[in-house]
């Protein structure tokens, strides 16, 4: 009877130690939700991305609304590019006149970029309203933000070393 | 000459310990377990396994603890307190949970499997098992080999998680550490295979070493009382160094170029 209740016992130890996986996988690594729900791209162009990564968060006044999926440099403009991803709940949303700019969280926190949400013209909202531009028309079209569109107004990052160079420029100057 | 015979005598006698080792583990990896002896490696699941944990679930609790600890003191400075869960979680799954369970798992685990093998030697069972004709290899050797192995990462694991609980407890209950930010910034930054499964890795490859040390220590020692003490004494002391040199070999292949 003690080899049962051994067995039982170690029945038990790998339970626990399912679980335990399954804690690290779910709640610390978020392997479950990886790549989750539907999303649309959207790009923009920056001058200077300064330490956006991969996989930084997309805000919207500290609400996150997508992530960045990949960062490249522009064949002949030669400057960066990041292509964005947002969840599709936030579809025909943003108008296309919202602007983009890197921030960051705390003074050493990781960057995400901030989504400022723009305006529609009056004669637009009065477009949408008559008839569904925004389904199946070209996105120039369209006063929303669709997939695949460029945001075009983009703030960089801050760059300390910019800064303080125009900082000493300045006051050089005085 | 006195000095260079003992050189030469020390070298052999390394390199044939070596060899003997080798031969022991081979015929342990051969010699795995059949369905129906399965019941021997689940037994010495329990004695391995299953008593070991209540030091890990404790050790793993207050190092996640004493972690949150310390990280909140020196993180509050900057006011970047809100990366207090990847801290506890990234140094606990990459470097902490596999290493101080496999400390642990040696000092519990590994010196008692000595100690058993060595006295089964001293008090000749180890013999009389050859005598009526069962290999000593598959039916001592073998399944205290594969027990090890299986539960050493599932120790790794549990201290793992409880250590991040225990990081949850102190920093997010006692210190005011907002609990959203506390598991949303440590997802956004733990990876499953870079951070998750490499610790696992780690803790497998501590398993066989250790348990590999462990078994060849009471295999080979010398069958008195005093060498089944002085070979427990070098299990701990040789698993432990093994652990911590292969722990920086592994951290620098897995984590090091990138």
């Amino acid at each position: 009877m003690t080899s049962r209740k051994n067995e039982i016992l170690v029945g038990l130890f790998v339970a626990l130690a399912i679980i335990a996986g399954l804690l690290l996988a779910l709640r610390v690594a978020n392997q479950g939700m990886a790549g989750n729900g539907e999303t649309y791209k959207l790009n923009a162009r920056f001058d200077n991305i300064g330490g956006l990564k991969a996989r930084s968060s997309v805000k919207v006044g500290g609400v996150v609304v997508g992530r960045v999926s990949r960062i490249y440099l522009h064949e002949q403009d030669l400057i960066p590019v990041v292509e964005l991803e947002i969840a599709s709940e936030y579809q025909n949303t943003f108008p296309d006149t919202s602007s983009l700019s890197i921030l960051t969280s705390g003074l050493l926190g990781e960057q995400f970029i901030g989504l400022q949400p723009g305006f529609i013209f009056p004669e637009d909202l009065e477009m949408i309203e008559e008839d569904k531009v925004c389904d199946n028309a070209p996105y120039s079209d369209c006063p929303y933000l669709t997939n695949g569109e460029e945001i075009l107004d983009t703030k960089s990052a801050l760059v300390l070393e910019d800064l303080i160079g125009q900082f000493l420029f300045n006051q050089g100057n005085e | 000459m006195e000095i260079l015979q003992r050189l030469g005598r020390n070298t052999i006698d390394t390199f044939a310990s070596i060899g003997a080792a080798s031969l022991m583990l081979y015929g342990a990896l051969i010699a795995i377990p059949k369905w129906k002896n399965i019941r021997l490696t689940v037994e010495q699941m329990y004695v391995v396994g299953v008593q070991s944990l209540l030091i890990i679930l404790v050790s793993g609790l207050f190092i996640g603890m004493v972690m949150a600890l310390q990280g909140y003191t020196i993180l509050v400075n900057y006011g970047a307190e809100g990366s207090l869960g990847p801290m506890v979680a990234l140094s606990i799954l990459r470097e902490l949970g596999p290493v101080v369970t496999a400390l642990l798992f040696a000092g519990r685990a590994g010196s008692a499997l000595t100690a058993e093998i060595g006295l089964m030697k001293a008090t000749e069972q180890l013999s009389s098992l050859e005598m009526m004709a069962v290999d000593p290899l598959r039916r001592i050797v073998s399944p205290r080999f594969w027990a090890g192995v299986i539960s050493m990462p599932m120790l790794a694991i549990i201290f793992s998680a409880v250590g991040i609980l225990g990081g949850h407890l102190v920093g997010v209950d006692w210190l005011g550490v907002d609990a959203g930010s506390y598991w949303s910034i440590m997802q956004s930054t733990v990876d499953w295979n870079e951070d998750v499964i490499n610790g696992v890795i780690k803790a497998l490859v501590f398993a066989v070493v250790i348990v590999w040390i462990a078994l060849f220590k009471g295999y080979s020692c010398i069958p008195t009382s005093e060498g089944i003490s002085k070979a427990t004494t070098e299990t701990v002391v040789y698993a432990s160094l093994a652990i911590l040199g292969l722990d920086f070999v592994l951290t620098a292949l897995m984590f090091g170029i990138s």
